[in-house]
């Protein structure tokens, strides 16, 4: 009988935190046991359970690339009990770590494909992490196409990547803010990420959408995708259901015969359809 | 072949006696005010033989509430954590139905098909099952629609059926059963001549559990769900019942110097057991949660773990406090 304590965290400090938009913030974290990081691995689209010692745990995606060794990041924003702890630590601050849980961006499966990441608000994150993977491999794939859109220009995440993503020449960076979101030297577009995505009309052939937003946001971006000519198998997401465990027991995100933190959190759109719409 | 013995009312007298001698706790249905509690077992005469604990025997094996860690916040930022173990003390849980006993695999296919749990599996592991064939069910009751029956030996280590003329035949039917026999070999005598056990209940099958999971396969926006659930009030007390419910919640309790992380029973029918940090809730109404607890155990369950998630105790039906009556509804479901 297997006495590991599959509860039990890996202690985590906090290397560096960065202040990204209101509320939200991104700490860098290193293992405390340099042995455990060194032992381990994720793959991008994964999650993990991330606690405040005292509080207890929140579940939030690994928000860089598995190219990226020696450390994990997470964004998340202040809103309860627990991210309100984490939002009051500070660099060498212990947080625990559980993970990493659920499935994968398959990669190699897009191998010489284009791809499109559409992404709202601080749902972000979770693409950021598979962004990056995928430009640190940049030779597998064709065109690389970011749509970003947040509901103010200080709402938009990752700030500074933004304007690296911008720069760069073997990719395409569209940011968007609602209408009204708009400050002064602002050099966007203004409107909702579904029709900027309708003016933009990427080619669907031979390419992949990669969409995480809010409910609305995919609802009504879906369609637009549909009407572009994208597959059902080609459209890929990631889901949010709230959890406890994340191994598949406390029941909390069981959708149908899923669940997510087992068989998800990535899915595509064909298998989502397959799911109750309970997420 | 399983091995056949009697067990008298004076041997279960000497067999409790042997099992404290041996450290073992022993638990069953034991009548406290009004209610059959499972609780500790120390002479034969408090055993409850008949009728339904409120609460199920659930609690031996996953506990209400228990410890998964530990912490110390140190001097200046660091923590350090404390692996916990369950010590699961040697239990025998005696005298239960044998629903509760069966009701152990529904857990364990949770606690296993991925991730092991050690809190559960080293509680299962020093947990011997001795129960007593049911002699009396009520209308509640429908163990038979869900593929089971009250003289059921699924799940049991030694099961107890009760003889006419007082005392039992007990069937050992696992190698923890006959552990048990070893620690107390004077209180089972060997099985001579017929013996005349009392006929189990009578539980008349209500509906298909087979027929079921292939209607709800149709029935996900049927209005029954809300029509079922429209006086539910959400408290949660049908799964705090169960025996087979799984869902917890998992805690932090901590003061400035110390804290520890606990796991408790949750429920589906609770607002808050999906609510998102951003207000989103994808069972946002009581009756998604209601057709939620209906789906997770008759057609989710047999789908992926190729069993199903009730036993068919009807304990959730006694204790509801607005008289929703699980196979009342189920019945109406496989039409």
């Amino acid at each position: 009988m297997s006495n590991d304590n599959i509860y039990k965290p890996y202690l985590m400090r906090i290397a560096d935190i960065t202040e990204e938009a209101p509320g939200v913030r991104t700490f860098k974290l290193e293992f405390a046991n340099p042995e455990e990081g060194a032992a381990f691995k994720f793959s991008t689209g994964q999650f993990g359970l991330y606690s405040a010692f005292g509080e207890g745990e929140s579940t939030f995606c690994i928000a860089s690339s598995p190219t990226r060794k020696g450390y994990i990041e997470c964004t998340f924003r202040e809103t309860g009990r627990v991210t309100s702890s984490l939002a009051d630590k500070d660099v060498g601050d212990i947080v625990g770590f559980r993970g990493p849980y659920g499935n994968v961006f398959p990669l190699e499966k897009w191998k010489g494909k284009s791809l499109i990441f559409i992404a709202g608000g601080i749902a972000l994150p979770p693409l950021r992490s598979v962004i990056w993977n995928c430009l640190d491999l940049r030779d597998w794939f064709k065109v690389i196409t970011v749509v970003y859109g947040a509901r103010s220009v200080p709402d938009l995440v990752y700030k500074h990547e933004l304007d690296e993503w911008g720069k760069r020449t073997d990719m395409k960076l569209v940011t968007t803010v609602d209408p009204g979101g708009e400050r002064p030297g602002w050099t966007g577009k203004v409107g909702f990420v579904p029709h900027i995505v309708e003016q933009l009309a990427p080619p669907a052939l031979n390419t992949v959408a990669i969409v995480c937003g809010p409910p609305i946001m995919i609802k009504l971006t879906l369609p637009v995708l549909a009407k572009l000519g994208f597959g059902k198998n080609e459209i890929y997401t990631t889901l949010e259901n709230r959890m406890k465990c994340g191994l598949g027991k406390c029941g909390r995100c069981n959708t149908g015969r899923s669940y997510v933190c087992k068989d998800g959190p990535v899915y595509t759109l064909a298998e989502l359809e397959k799911l109750p719409a309970e997420y | 072949m399983t091995d056949r013995y009697t067990l008298s009312e004076s041997g279960v007298a000497s067999l409790l006696d042997a099992l404290a001698k041996a450290g073992r706790r022993v638990l069953g249905p034991k009548k406290i005010a009004e209610r059959i509690e499972i609780a500790e077992i120390k002479t034969a005469a408090e055993l409850a033989k008949e009728g339904q604990s409120t609460v199920s025997a659930k609690g031996t094996v996953f506990p209400k509430v228990e410890r998964l860690l530990k912490y110390r916040f140190e001097g200046g930022k660091n923590v350090a954590l404390e692996d916990v173990e369950p010590n699961a003390r040697p239990t025998v849980l005696f005298g239960v139905r044998p629903c509760e006993a069966r009701a152990f695999h529904a857990l364990d296919v949770v606690f296993n098909w991925d991730y092991k749990d050690k809190f559960f599996n080293q509680r299962l592991a020093n947990t011997t099952v001795v129960a007593i064939t049911c002699t009396k069910a009520d209308e509640s009751c429908f163990c038979t629609s869900v593929g089971s029956r009250p003289d059921d030996p699924a799940g049991s280590d030694i099961l107890l059926s009760p003889l006419k003329s007082g005392g039992y035949v007990a069937e050992v039917l696992t190698d923890k059963g006959k552990a048990l026999v070893a620690l107390a070999k004077a209180a089972f005598q060997p099985l001579t001549g017929a013996a005349e056990v009392v006929p189990a209940a009578t539980v008349a099958p209500a509906f298909d559990a087979k027929l079921l999971e292939r209607k709800l396969a149709g029935k996900f926006d049927s209005p029954v769900w809300l029509e079922q659930s429209l006086r539910c009030l959400g408290c949660g007390a049908c799964a705090f019942v169960c025996p087979t419910c799984v869902c917890f919640d998992i805690q932090d309790e901590a003061d400035t110097r110390q804290g520890q992380r606990l796991r408790a029973w949750d429920s589906c029918g609770m607002r808050l057991f999906t609510l998102h940090a951003s207000g989103h809730n994808p069972r946002d109404k009581q009756s998604q949660r209601w057709r939620q607890r209906i789906y997770h155990k008759f057609a989710y369950y047999p789908d992926r773990f190729q069993t199903l998630g009730c036993v068919g105790c009807g304990k959730c039906s006694r204790a509801c406090p607005v008289d929703m009556n699980l196979k009342q509804h189920l019945v109406e479901a496989a039409q």
